[in-house]
C-alpha cells in the first residue's frame, strides 16, 4: 500500500505539488494524469525518492520511504521512462538483469529469469545477446517494461512509457502492459497525459492541475461525474458522448457458444460443421476450451491434400480481448486491423464468446441514434454536414 | 668501400645493422617516456575530468589553466621544467605529463557530459549508488571519447620526447641530434626519424583502434542489422 500524507515539494518559487493526499491499494494500476507542469510525475518521482517531498510523508507498507536508503529502496521499485533508458552499452540480457545484479543474484538464477521475462513478451530468446540499438523502439520498450520486472519489485513506476511509439505498437503495448500488471499482481503507477490511456489501462485515475488532486476515482466514475469544468475540459466531449458504449464490456454484446473445433478433429469434420452452422471461420479450442487457434475455409483449400486434421491447418496467430475489456478499445481494434470479428476469452484463456462487426453495427447505430435524438429540432442534412466539418 | 660512397638507403641499412641494439633501447626509452608521460596524466586527468563534469563552473577554470599549459612551446616549457627538475628522463615525463592534461581532461569531461542525462536517471531509479552509476554507466559510455584524448595525448609526447635530448633524456632524439651535428649525417637523422614517425604513426592507429571498439554507439562488435 502507498499512501501520501499531506505531500508538499516546493521549488524555489514553484510549488510543483502541493497538499497531496492519496492512498493506493496493493494490486492496483494507477494512472496520474495532468497537464504539463500538473506535478504528476514529480509525485510519482517522489515515490522512488528520486526527488523528495519538501513536506508530508509517503508511506509504503506503512512505513514512511524517508526513513530508508534510497538505494535499496529504489532497487525495490520498477522504474520505466519515457526514453526507455537502456543502457547502449549492454546486452538485452545485462540491460534485463540489471537489477538483479545490483541485488546480487547468482548467474543461474539471473538467466532462467531473463529467459522467462523474454519469452513472456514474445521476443526470440536470440534478443538476450543484442545490443538495444539493433531492436526497434516497440521491442526496446517491452524490454525496458520486463526489466522493471526482473527482480519480482512489486510496486512499477512508469513515466509516459509509451509517449514517443507510434499508436499500433502502443495498442500492443498497453495491452501486454494490462495484462502483466493484472497476471503479476503488481502495483503500477502509471504517469501520462493521454486521456485514452489512462481510461484503458487504469483501476483508478488521479487527475491533477497545478500541483492539486483534482479528482481521483475510477474512470467509469470520471467519465460519469466529472468533478468540475477542467475534467469536463480534459476528457473532451468526445469521450463524454462515447461514454455511454466505452462503459459497456465486450460481454454484454458478445456472441456466446461460437463455433469451435478441436484440433484433433479431420477436415471433412470440420468443413461439415462450417457448412451446418453457416460460418466461414472456425476457432481451434482443446477440450478444455482454451483458445489454441484459427481455421478458415482458405486454409482448407490450400492444405487439403496435405493435412488430415485441423491442428495441422489452423494458424496459431489468433488476436483475442479478454472478457471484461471496454467495448471501445474493441471497436477500434476491429477496425484498426480490419478484422470481421474477434474472439473473447476468459481468464484462463478459455473461449467464451465472438465479438464480430455485425454486433458492432447495433452500438453504432444506438449511439448515432441517440445522438440525434438530442438534436432531433435541426434537419438531418444539417447534422451530417456538420459532422463533416 | 667507404660508408661515405653508399647510398644514402644503404647507409642506413649499415648504420642499423650496426647499430640495432643501440637504435632498439633507444626507442624503448623514447617510448617508455612518452607512456609514463601520458598514464600519469591519466591517472591525474581522468578522475579530475570526471570530478570537473560535475562541477560546472570549476570546469572553465581547469580547463583553462590547463589550456594554457598547452600554448607553452615544448622547448621552453622542457627547459623551465628542468631549472626545478634538473636534466634527464623525469624531466621529460614532467613535460609530456603537463602537455597531456588537456587533451584527457578535455575529451573526459566532454565523454561523460554527452552521456544521455536518461540513461542517469534510469541507472539512478533502477537503484544504482552514485559511484555504480559512474562505474556501470558514464565510465563505459564515455570510454571512447576518453580513449580519444590519450590517443592526441600519446602522439603529442611521442613528439615531445624527441627534443628530450636537449635536457640529456637520451631517446631516439639523441640519434636524430647526432645526425644533424654529424658531417653527411642524412643517414642516421634518418635511423632516428623513421623509428619515432612510426612510433607515433603506429600508436594512432593502434589507439584509433581500440578508441573504436569502446565506442557503444559505432556497432563494429554487433552483427545484426541496425534499424
Amino acid at each position: 500500500m502507498i499512501e501520501f500524507k499531506k505531500v508538499s515539494k516546493v521549488y524555489d518559487d514553484f510549488v510543483a505539488v502541493d497538499d497531496l493526499n492519496l492512498k493506493f491499494n496493493d494490486g492496483e494500476f494507477i494512472c496520474f494524469i495532468g497537464t504539463s507542469g500538473s506535478g504528476k510525475t514529480t509525485s510519482m518521482r517522489m515515490i522512488n525518492r528520486m526527488e523528495e517531498p519538501s513536506s508530508g510523508q509517503i508511506l509504503i507498507d506503512n512505513e514512511d520511504i524517508m526513513d530508508k536508503n534510497p538505494v535499496e529502496l529504489r532497487r525495490r521499485i520498477g522504474y520505466v521512462i519515457q526514453q526507455i533508458g537502456l543502457m547502449p552499452h549492454m546486452t538485452v540480457y545485462e540491460n534485463i538483469t540489471l537489477v538483479p545484479k545490483l541485488l546480487k543474484w547468482p548467474e543461474e538464477k539471473k538467466r532462467e529469469r531473463a529467459e522467462k521475462l523474454i519469452r513472456r513478451v514474445d521476443l526470440p530468446l536470440e534478443f538476450l545477446d543484442r545490443y538495444p540499438q539493433e531492436l526497434s523502439g516497440g521491442q526496446q520498450q517491452r524490454i525496458g517494461v520486463i526489466r522493471a520486472l526482473a527482480a519480482d519489485q512489486d510496486i512499477i513506476l512508469m513515466d509516459e512509457p509509451f509517449g514517443a511509439l507510434d499508436p499500433i505498437t502502443r495498442d500492443a503495448l498497453q495491452e501486454l502492459v494490462k495484462h502483466l500488471q493484472s497476471e503479476m499482481g503488481r502495483t503500477v503507477i502509471f504517469v501520462t497525459h493521454d486521456m485514452d490511456e489512462a481510461i484503458k489501462l487504469a483501476d483508478r485515475i488521479v487527475i491533477m492541475q497545478k500541483g492539486k488532486v483534482v479528482q481521483f476515482d475510477t474512470p467509469d466514475n470520471i467519465l460519469a461525474n466529472p468533478a468540475n469544468q477542467f475534467v469536463e475540459d480534459f476528457i473532451g466531449e468526445d469521450r463524454l458522448l462515447q461514454a455511454r458504449p466505452s462503459l459497456q464490456t465486450v460481454d454484454q454484446i458478445m456472441i456466446k457458444d461460437p463455433v469451435s473445433v478441436t484440433p484433433g478433429k479431420t477436415l471433412q469434420e470440420a468443413i461439415k460443421l462450417m457448412r451446418n452452422r453457416k460460418v466461414d471461420t472456425l476457432y481451434v479450442t482443446d477440450d478444455s476450451g482454451v483458445l489454441k487457434g484459427i481455421v478458415d475455409l482458405e486454409d482448407f483449400d490450400r492444405n487439403r491434400r496435405r493435412a488430415t486434421s485441423v491442428g495441422d491447418v489452423m494458424s496459431p496467430e489468433v488476436y483475442f480481448v479478454r472478457t471484461g475489456t471496454l467495448l471501445r478499445d474493441t471497436v477500434q481494434r476491429i477496425l484498426k486491423r480490419g478484422f470481421k470479428s474477434i474472439p473473447v476469452v476468459d481468464e484462463k484463456d478459455r473461449l467464451i464468446g465472438l465479438v464480430t462487426r455485425s454486433s458492432l453495427a447495433e452500438i453504432v447505430y444506438d449511439n448515432i441514434w441517440g445522438d440525434m435524438d438530442d438534436a432531433k429540432d435541426i434537419p438531418l442534412e444539417t447534422t451530417a454536414v456538420s459532422e463533416d466539418q | 668501400m667507404e660508408i661515405t660512397d653508399m647510398s644514402l638507403f644503404n647507409q642506413l641499412i649499415y648504420y642499423f645493422s650496426e647499430n640495432g641494439q643501440y637504435v632498439l633501447n633507444q626507442f624503448f626509452r623514447h617510448f617508455l617516456m612518452s607512456i609514463y608521460g601520458v598514464l600519469f596524466a591519466a591517472i591525474i586527468g581522468i578522475p579530475l575530468g570526471f570530478w570537473i563534469s560535475r562541477h560546472g563552473k570549476l570546469a572553465n577554470w581547469v580547463l583553462g589553466i590547463a589550456n594554457v599549459l598547452q600554448t607553452i612551446p615544448s622547448l621552453a616549457m622542457l627547459s623551465i621544467l628542468m631549472l626545478g627538475l634538473g636534466l634527464g628522463a623525469n624531466t621529460v615525463v614532467a613535460t609530456i605529463f603537463l602537455y597531456s592534461l588537456l587533451p584527457i581532461l578535455k575529451n573526459t569531461y566532454a565523454g561523460v557530459r554527452s552521456v544521455d542525462e536518461n540513461l542517469l536517471d534510469s541507472g539512478k531509479g533502477m537503484g544504482m549508488t552514485r559511484s555504480q552509476v559512474t562505474r556501470m554507466v558514464e565510465l563505459p559510455l564515455a570510454l571512447s571519447v576518453i580513449m580519444g584524448g590519450i590517443r592526441n595525448a600519446l602522439v603529442v609526447g611521442i613528439g615531445i620526447a624527441a627534443i628530450g635530448t636537449f635536457i640529456g633524456a637520451g631517446g631516439l632524439g639523441d640519434i636524430i641530434t647526432r645526425g644533424v651535428n654529424a658531417t653527411d649525417g642524412g643517414a642516421i637523422i634518418l635511423a632516428g626519424a623513421i623509428p619515432t614517425a612510426l612510433m607515433a604513426v603506429i600508436s594512432d592507429i593502434i589507439l584509433g583502434w581500440i578508441e573504436k571498439k569502446l565506442d557503444p554507439t559505432r556497432s563494429t562488435r554487433f552483427s545484426g542489422r541496425k534499424e
